[in-house]
């Protein structure tokens, strides 16, 4: 090994170059999010290559409301947090190729020995979706992507505390599973669909893939000045 | 089936241990052979910036980690409980490839308090027979401190670990742990720089009359050769440490600290992706004649071997050990057997302090060990327990490890789990809250053990490992103990506000966090063959070729993380085979 380690001169190297080449981003920062209760347009137009119309509806009026856009910072769908989603789902995450799924299968076990359920994580999509549209057409006459703002906030407030009965699924499980690949997608690195223009970690203050804090152990307690960066070198 | 020429020594699983003793072995001049399951990985470029510090592939979806598809093992709270499987990461993590969980730990590098390797002596003599429970199976390492000293001091060396002593020979060190054993030594590189968090936990801890002291670490301050020749380069605070590998060459491994010289010496070889499915036995069953394996292609392959050391991370240890019908398998019911016996854990808990944005944490700052305080007073026995009624302890530490967004945010009290709110929480709070945690002891218990699942299987058809396990008493009242002491030092530091997460009595032990990968016990060491499957050189007592390395040699879990003892105990086998073992092969201690 030389005296300086390859890892180091790459990165500087890495640096460097995307000084160079910062591509035009933050088109989809803070400042499009203002607007309180309404929806943010979604960034792009990407078409969904798992889910369904139907299924893509719902995604991204539940992501709108999970992390909502407001004044405070971007929200989850503007960030493309429900093209993430598609992109998860697609991949050996969404197929469950990631998690033993070898029965038999004890749904009845007790909740603090884990995740027991025979579905991946698309199939809990799948059927977590539908039985959520099927309850809204019920009680309110159209599925959930056609409710109002406050409407989808009640509905997903009772999935999480499974006030909810669903069609084979069980709510609780299926929100759970939603939520937590929502704030995955809003706050991964950009080149998984989500966190456009690194707008989260823009309003949090995270500095991304930045990964080099050598000067800064020295300065405790001194604010952090730089933006993020991202793993594929752009600059926020 | 395919049969391989024999060798001298084949070590199953490349890993930490494996590493060890496979340097070991080739320096006595054995022929040696490692077989790993996973694939061969190095600094670069499986390790390499910037890909190496993306937070969704390798902190949540643990590229790393052993796949569970393939593997993993079934978990119930109680012996009368059907068992179900460990489907999605939670609890502690697999590793898997070569290096093992030694690539993607956090390198925070204990010793144990003397104490602690004559436990159950020690609390008998302090406390009598009658403190502890009747179900409670503390034991004896049958190894001391002042005999393995030279070896925790050696892996010491080979990490560049960086700190600072607190007992050189006896004398107290202004600014190290006051309560740790003598060293002969001081660390091979001075401790790290503190960050913010540590340093207000610090500050509050010595205005309490306690005795901080920065964390040892196996991320090097500074650049260091080991005494294999293999350099490390210093830490940058990268954030990025545990569950990934260090891109910076500064993190202890196996890769940064022995595979450049081993991966040279003519005498060792590395198979990869050859998955050990049993240690193989004569007729008599009291010789090992080497190992099967299945290779790349799916085959079955039989390896012939003199000696083999079981160095497969603790849980597939004792896996291995029943799947090969080493020793016999430990029975709750009559408390006899010993192959599965005395699985422990970790208990830990966790403050949350937020500051006011006028307070800048930088959490993103961190490193996997460096940079954190440390107060160890209220661990092993470095207090008096009598007015307390339970055994073990906790340290406690102050600071972080890093800030990525997704697995490491946290907010206050009382937050909606999502919404406008949860997102104006996590702005306000990312920048200016740290934390404090006790990481503490777990004794063993006559109704906690591992055995063979009898309904689930791996991707090879062979049973998956079963753990059956919950909490006891003596862990909740010591738990309550040390986070109580831990949350007076947190209202020191004078935070706008503070939340603790630490488990109540009655709560089960829940799979689906993250404590810790210090699993321990299954296979422990001891002095009496009938409460132990190893004696004190780590070597099998029904099976004297055979040797295993790891945490389930520990016969409870310190409150320490393992790893320093682990590779003390793995030089001091390693001695005992090079030194007396290959010259007389054959038990080192008669049973
Ligand atoms: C996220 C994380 C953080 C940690 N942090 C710390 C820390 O800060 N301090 C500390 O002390 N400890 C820590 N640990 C624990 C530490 O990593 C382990 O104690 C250490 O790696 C154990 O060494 P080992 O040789 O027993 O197992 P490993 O290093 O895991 O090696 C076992 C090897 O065996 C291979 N293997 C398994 N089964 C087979 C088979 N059937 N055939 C062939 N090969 C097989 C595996 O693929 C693996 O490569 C941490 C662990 C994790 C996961
Ligand atoms: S924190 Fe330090 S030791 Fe850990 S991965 Fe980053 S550079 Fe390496």
């Amino acid at each position: 090994m030389p005296s300086e380690p390859p890892a180091s001169r790459a990165r500087r190297e890495f640096l460097r170059r995307s000084l160079v080449a910062a591509p035009a981003l933050g088109l989809f920062g803070g400042a499009a999010a203002l607007g309180g209760a309404h929806a943010a347009a979604p960034a792009t137009a990407y078409a969904p290559r798992y889910f369904t119309t139907a299924e893509w509806a719902f995604v991204q009026a539940a992501v709108d409301r999970l992390i909502p856009a407001d004044a405070e910072g971007p929200g989850a769908l503007e960030l493309g947090v429900a093209e993430f989603l598609d992109r998860q789902m697609d991949d050996a995450y969404g197929r469950g190729e990631l998690w033993y799924m070898q029965g038999p299968f004890h749904p009845e076990a007790a909740p603090t020995l884990g995740y027991q359920l025979r579905f991946t994580p698309r199939e809990l999509y799948r059927a977590g979706i539908k039985a959520v549209d099927d309850w809204c057409g019920r009680q309110h006459g159209k599925p959930f992507a056609e409710l109002a703002p406050d409407q989808r906030d009640e509905v997903l407030r009772q999935l999480e505390g499974g006030a909810i009965e669903l069609d084979g699924v069980p709510a609780k499980a299926f929100f759970a599973q939603l939520l937590t690949n929502t704030k995955e997608g809003y706050f991964a690195d950009p080149m998984y669909g989500g966190n456009k223009g690194m707008g989260s970690w823009k309003m949090i203050g995270f500095p991304g893939a930045r990964a080099d804090f050598m000067d800064w152990s020295e300065q405790p307690g001194k604010p952090y000045p730089l933006g993020p960066v991202s793993i594929k070198g752009a600059r926020a | 089936m395919k049969r391989m020429p024999p060798v001298d020594a084949v070590i199953v699983g490349f890993g930490w241990t494996g590493a060890i003793m496979g340097m070991e072995l080739a320096e006595a001049g054995l022929k040696v052979l490692a077989l790993e399951r996973g694939e061969y990985r190095d600094t670069s470029p499986d390790f390499s910036y910037p890909g190496i510090v993306d937070e969704l592939a390798y902190g949540i979806r643990g590229m790393l980690f052993q796949p569970l598809a393939r593997e993993t093992v079934t978990i119930r709270h109680g012996v009368n409980e059907t068992a179900v499987p460990y489907r999605q990461y939670g609890s502690f993590l697999f590793g898997n490839n070569v290096g093992g969980a030694g690539v993607h730990w956090n390198g925070q590098h204990y010793r144990p308090s003397p104490e602690d390797l004559e436990f159950a002596s020690h609390v008998r003599q302090r406390y009598g027979a009658k403190f502890t429970p009747p179900d409670m199976q503390i034991q004896d390492y049958g190894v001391g401190y002042a005999e393995l000293e030279p070896y925790l001091e050696k892996f010491e060396y080979l990490c560049g670990t960086s700190g600072r002593a607190g007992n050189l020979g006896g004398r107290i060190q202004e600014g190290g742990n006051p309560f740790e054993g003598p060293r002969a030594r001081d660390y091979p590189n001075p401790p790290m720089a503190d960050t913010y968090g540590a340093q207000l936990f610090a500050d509050a801890a010595r205005e309490r009359g306690l005795h901080p002291f920065p964390q040892p670490s196996s991320n090097a301050s500074r650049p260091y050769t080991n005494p294999l020749g293999v350099r490390l380069g210093p830490c940058n605070f990268c954030g990025f440490c545990e569950r990934f590998g260090c891109y910076m060459y500064s993190k202890a491994a196996p890769q940064t600290t022995i595979l450049p010289v081993l991966m040279r010496r003519p005498n060792f070889q590395l198979r990869t992706r050859s998955h050990v499915l049993k240690v193989n036995l004569d007729a008599g069953g009291r010789r090992a004649t080497g190992v099967t394996y299945v290779d790349a292609q799916g085959e079955q392959v039989e390896q012939p071997a003199e000696l083999v050391i079981v160095a497969a991370f603790q849980m597939h240890n004792v896996r291995l050990m029943l799947l090969s019908g080493i020793g016999k398998p430990y029975d709750p019911a009559s408390g006899t057997g010993v192959i599965g016996r005395n699985y422990a854990y970790q208990m830990m808990s966790s403050i949350a302090a937020f500051y006011d944005p006028d307070t800048a944490i930088n959490p993103f700052i961190g490193a996997g060990a460096g940079g954190t305080q440390i107060v160890d007073d209220f661990n092993s026995d470095h207090f008096d327990h009598g007015p307390h009624g339970f055994v073990g302890g906790a340290y406690l530490f102050g600071g972080q490890t890093g800030g990525r967004p997704i697995q490491q945010l946290a907010v206050p009290p009382g937050t909606p789990a999502w919404g406008a709110a949860w997102k104006r929480a996590a702005k306000q709070s990312y920048l200016h809250t740290t934390f404090v945690g006790t990481h503490g002891s777990v004794m063993a218990y006559r109704d906690r053990y591992l055995d063979l699942d009898p309904t689930y299987r791996d991707a090879f058809g062979q049973p998956l490992l079963r753990i059956t396990f919950d909490w006891h008493d003596n862990e909740y009242r010591m738990t309550r103990f040390v986070t109580d002491r831990a949350q007076e030092v947190v209202d020191a530091m004078k935070p706008r506000q503070s939340s603790q997460t630490v488990r109540q009595p009655g709560d089960h032990y829940d799979i689906r966090q993250y404590q810790t990968t210090h699993t321990t016990g299954g296979v422990i060491m001891g002095s009496d063959p009938s409460t132990s499957a190893l004696n004190r050189y780590l070597q099998s007592w029904d099976v004297p070729n055979v040797f295993v390395t790891g945490a389930s040699a520990f016969p409870q879990n310190l409150g320490y993380n393992p790893t320093g003892l682990i590779g003390g105990l793995t030089y001091w086998a390693a001695r005992a085979i090079r030194e007396t073992y290959l010259k007389h092969p054959g038990p080192l201690v008669q049973a």
